[in-house]
């Protein structure tokens, strides 16, 4: 009988402490959690919107999976616990079809109302695909550099370091390159991210619907200042971004060849700066440097006019870059 | 003229390469230290020949297997204080100025290569070694002297991924090493190289494992054991030692390919002259992918085992699990292309890649509930293995739907090599193949050392272990959602990161103190070993392992049985056939071999040569590996015969002894 007591005692003890561990936990989670910026969750762009709305559904989906087995889990294993003589044993209960079934079954049909979901998403959220609207697309050049990012607006003869002014409810193309290693360009508050790579040219496609400034960075370590490779992105009115636009394209620095090779030195922390664009084909050479067969070994002969759009087509779709 | 004799000799190795920053070098001396001491300690105690003849040179699965194991659990170490640093430096946001940029980057490129080749790899090969060919009614491996030479191939790669810490310096371009940042042009230096041939020697010393223990399991089961009779387990580590055998040599060529770009100039993988990183990155994944199964299907097998004997109940669902492990080997090659949805391939291919990734979890789903339902009517004792079964079901649904949400090519956009990534993947690692191994470990220990491990201790390391878990991952998740990538060193404070990151380190230091009591836990079972003999069978076994004396004899089996079901061991024991009088036959068993490590060096010689480019010393040592391989496979008489009447002798030497304990 006293031999009971004790064993309550230490099961109820047992109860308190763990409670009191798995409560604290939470407490200290939600602590340094609470009031923090989530933009993955917390979006302000069309196409993070929808893949936010997609972590959620897939999240959901999920847990009509994850809830049962864990409630089973922790049921069966109380229930047939070696103490418990009253349930009920067979050691020889080997299978059943049934419910054998039923396990291959359900998780088949989650998997292929996922496939839908996934077929449907992947197609509608392809970073390729241009953003349907009224207002017509900003074109933006991205480089991810030793260790920095340049924007340059082709269109509007301005180039920017390390941040980008975007105009709200205005989707932006961006074309995607790297002088450096591979990096990735991500700004989870308006969309997921897409790699930069050496002669090649990925594409990215994204629309802020509100203004404010959101934080972007590379993903993918390119070296010794990786860590350093953030910027931000302002989405703004449209007038307030015409503005800048002349602002920026009336500004000291400008960004010619020549500059453009200072630029693509080894640097950390560069800050922001704005230039005037002195040549518009910049992005092209960028690309086209890495893109010849010869070039790593006699860099004399190769002669390509790289201001001729229709190579930029070749390398519209990543891989088609290969066999040029 | 002094020069280059110097460059002929020591290719790019300068007096300035041993020269190492505050916390390397003191890492470094450290190291070195230990091996004095152990140098020492052995020269003292007179052990070197114990050593030679009992270890080193060792043929026995059962003694290589132990040796894997230590090389694993001394690697654990390793990577854990690399994760330790790394949390320290993340926590204190760089403030603390423990590491600069590139020494970060080096420990977290080192700390991903450890944990996967020297403690994953070293983990599975140890159980593999020491259970497979006993629990099919073996008593070695197909190719004995093969295994040996496969174990010093792993040591010598252990040894070339540590040696950055004593001269020069180890890769920082992540474990993966993408080019064109681990080129030439971004990564002149030695690290890159250490890297390569650090995986690569311990990479063909894993082939070489995998064809052994396949051809094992096909060739050398005992009378009876049907394939659809093997232990789950066994059939575990046929389909993970398959996926070797397909997977791995991708690695070596992929590793040989990067290794000619860097060391002869070539442009498979370099952006110029028609090199094309992204064929890298595919090749690797090819490799990479199909690895996270090769870990994770042995402790999925391990699993099998422990459920079924702590539930006193056959495993549920034989068959079912059977597909499903052939489903998951065989799907595992078609899903690499999940790794970099964001590389920019088209919507159609990321939609194929996802779904075949999603497809996945529909066997391993089938796995979970068979497992829950092996406990279903069963008499459940929650023993630490079962402990430890319950936490990896746990974590493992947890990253598993973290898994599958990232499958989807559109939400993957927003996780891909951010922490909620590393969370991911290190939920399934260590809460699958970590786990599965301390559960495999705490199961078969006495079988191996003859006494048991402490409960208690064992106990205590659980808990501190799954709580520290929750406490180092559930924040990486949640810094995900807030944008935070991985492998940054420093970040911007205003985000608000530092608290979840010193969590996260709080999280680590509770692991530190499990492992501390697994380590006590293990010192202590041997002080108090004669007080906890185990006996031949303390778990109420099911499979052919436990039918074997613990430790087993140097020949496993005296008699092979012969296995007419399923679960053979609880079979017979159900039977209760009374033991005829055994009639012993002479065995022939493979005689040590000292070829194996001077392999082992020569490799050593040759890859530590070429990392250095001292040329002339690569070609010897390639020599040296290739003559002293001849000269091992032309010994005519590589066995020796034990007799009968010595093996009926040392049975009823064992017998009388199981008695003494009884009475």
């Amino acid at each position: 009988m006293r031999k009971d007591k004790k064993t309550i005692f230490k099961r109820v003890a047992q109860v308190v402490i763990s409670s009191l561990v798995a409560l604290s936990i939470i407490g200290v989670l939600v602590f340094v959690t609470q009031g923090r910026d989530m933009p993955v969750l917390d979006t302000h762009g069309t196409i993070a919107n929808q893949q936010r709305d997609l972590i959620l559904l897939t999240f959901g989906l999920g847990l009509l999976v994850v809830i049962p087995v864990l409630v089973m889990l922790f049921s069966i294993a109380w229930r047939y616990r070696a103490g418990n003589k009253k349930a009920k044993y067979q050691p020889e209960f080997d299978g059943h079809l049934g419910l054998e079934a039923l396990w291959w079954g359900i998780p088949c049909i989650i998997i292929i109302v996922l496939a839908i979901i996934t077929y449907v998403s992947t197609h509608a959220l392809d970073p390729y695909k241009s953003i349907e609207s009224k207002t017509e697309a900003l074109k933006v050049q991205v480089i991810s550099l030793e260790w920095k990012w340049l924007f340059i607006y082709p269109d509007k003869g301005v180039a920017t370091l390390n941040y980008l002014n975007i105009p709200e409810d205005t989707p932006i193309d961006m074309t995607i390159t790297s002088d450096a290693p591979m990096n990735s360009f991500w700004v989870p508050a308006l969309a997921g991210q897409v790699y930069s790579m050496t002669g090649m040219s990925t594409k990215l496609h994204l629309m802020a619907d509100t203004v404010g400034s959101y934080k972007g960075t590379s993903a993918n370590i390119s070296g010794e200042g990786f860590a350093d490779m953030r910027f931000t992105v302002n989405s703004m009115t449209s007038d307030n971004f015409s503005k800048w636009v002349i602002e920026a394209a009336n500004s000291k620095n400008a960004l010619s060849k020549d500059s453009y090779a200072q630029l693509a030195k080894q640097s950390k922390n560069d800050g922001e700066k704005t230039y005037m664009l002195m040549n518009n084909g910049l992005y092209n050479e960028i690309v086209m440097k890495y893109m010849s067969h010869q070039a790593a070994d006699k860099p004399a002969d190769t002669k390509i006019d790289t201001t001729e759009t229709h190579q930029m087509d070749h390398m519209d779709h990543d891989m088609s870059g290969m066999d040029m | 003229m002094f020069e280059s004799i110097q460059q002929i000799v020591f290719g790019r190795l300068t007096f300035e390469d041993f020269i190492h920053e505050p916390i390397m070098a003191g890492a470094g001396i450290g190291m070195v230290g230990a091996l004095f001491a152990v140098i020492i300690g052995l020269t003292f105690f007179k052990k070197w020949k114990w050593l030679w003849h009992n270890w080193i040179t060792a043929l026995d699965p059962k003694k290589i297997g132990i040796m894997y194991l230590i090389v694993a659990a001394i690697m654990l170490f390793r990577g854990l204080a690399d994760a330790l640093l790394l949390r320290a430096q993340q926590a204190t946001n760089g403030s603390a100025e423990l590491l600069n940029s590139d020494h970060f980057q080096q420990i977290f490129s080192a700390h991903g290569s450890i944990m996967i080749f020297f403690v994953g790899m070293g983990v599975i090969f140890g159980i593999f070694n020491l259970i497979v060919p006993s629990q099919i009614g073996s008593r070695d491996v197909a190719f004995p002297f093969l295994n040996s030479v496969s174990f010093w191939l792993f040591a010598v790669g252990m040894i070339l991924i540590n040696m950055p810490m004593v001269v020069g310096e180890f890769s920082n371009a992540g474990w993966l090493a993408y080019p064109p940042l681990s080129g030439l042009e971004y990564n002149p230096g030695v690290g890159v190289d250490y890297w390569i041939w650090a995986l690569q020697i311990s990479g063909i010393g894993s082939l070489l494992s995998g064809i052994n223990f396949f051809t094992t399991i096909i060739k050398m089961r005992a009378p009876g054991m049907t394939l659809m009779k093997m232990p789950i387990f066994t059939w575990s580590v046929l389909m993970s030692t398959s996926l070797i055998m397909f997977a791995f040599p991708i690695l070596t060529v992929t590793l040989g390919l990067l290794a000619l770009d860097r060391t002869l100039g070539m442009h498979f993988f370099t952006t110029m002259a028609g090199g094309n990183p992204m064929m890298y990155i595919n090749l690797i994944w090819a490799w990479g992918h199909p690895e996270v199964y090769i870990l994770v299907l042995p402790a999925f097998g391990i699993f099998s085992e422990v459920v079924a004997t702590f539930s006193k109940k056959r495993i549920f669902g034989y068959t079912s699990m059977v597909i499903a492990l052939v489903a998951i080997a065989f799907l595992s090659f078609t899903v690499w292309l999940h790794h970099f949805f964001t590389m920019g391939a088209g919507a159609d291919v990321n939609t194929l890649f996802g779904i075949m990734t999603m497809v996945i979890a529909i066997p391993t789903g089938v796995k979970v509930f068979n497992w829950i339902f092996t406990m279903y009517r069963g008499r459940v004792d929650f023993k630490t293995p079962m402990l430890w079964f319950m936490g990896f079901i746990v974590t493992f649904t947890l990253g598993g739907l973290a898994g599958v949400m990232m499958s989807v090519p559109a939400v993957d956009f927003q996780f891909h090599n951010s922490l909620f990534l590393v969370a991911h993947f290190h939920t399934m690692i260590v809460g699958g193949v970590l786990f599965g191994a301390f559960a495999g470990f705490a199961y078969w220990f006495p079988k191996f050392t003859g006494f048991m491990l402490n409960e208690r201790l064992g106990r205590y390391a659980f808990w501190f272990w799954i709580v520290g878990f929750l406490l180092a991952f559930v924040p990486l998740y949640i810094l995900g959602f807030m944008g935070a990538t991985r492998r940054l060193d420093h970040y911007d404070p205003s985000l608000g990161w530092q608290g979840l990151f010193i969590v996260a380190g709080i999280g680590v230091m509770l692991i530190c103190v499990g492992v501390f009591f697994q380590l006590l836990q293990i010192v202590y079972s041997v002080i108090k070993r004669k007080e906890n003999p185990a006996g031949s069978d303390p778990w109420d076994a099911r499979t052919l392992e436990w039918a074997t004396n613990s430790p087993p004899a140097e020949y496993v089996f005296a008699t092979i049985p012969t296995v007419t079901t399923r679960d053979a061991f609880w079979e017979m024991k159900q039977t209760k056939k009374k033991p005829t009088e055994p009639e012993y036959e002479d065995i022939w068993l493979p005689k040590n071999s000292g070829a194996g490590i001077i392999i082992g060096l020569f490799v050593l010689i040759f890859s530590g040569a070429i990392v250095w480019h001292m040329w002339w010393l690569a070609v010897l040592g390639l020599l040296g590996a290739i003559v002293t391989t001849i000269i091992k496979l032309s010994d005519d008489e590589p066995d020796y015969k034990l007799t009968a009447a010595k093996i009926a002798k040392h049975e009823l030497k064992l017998k009388l002894k199981l008695q003494e304990k009884t009475v």
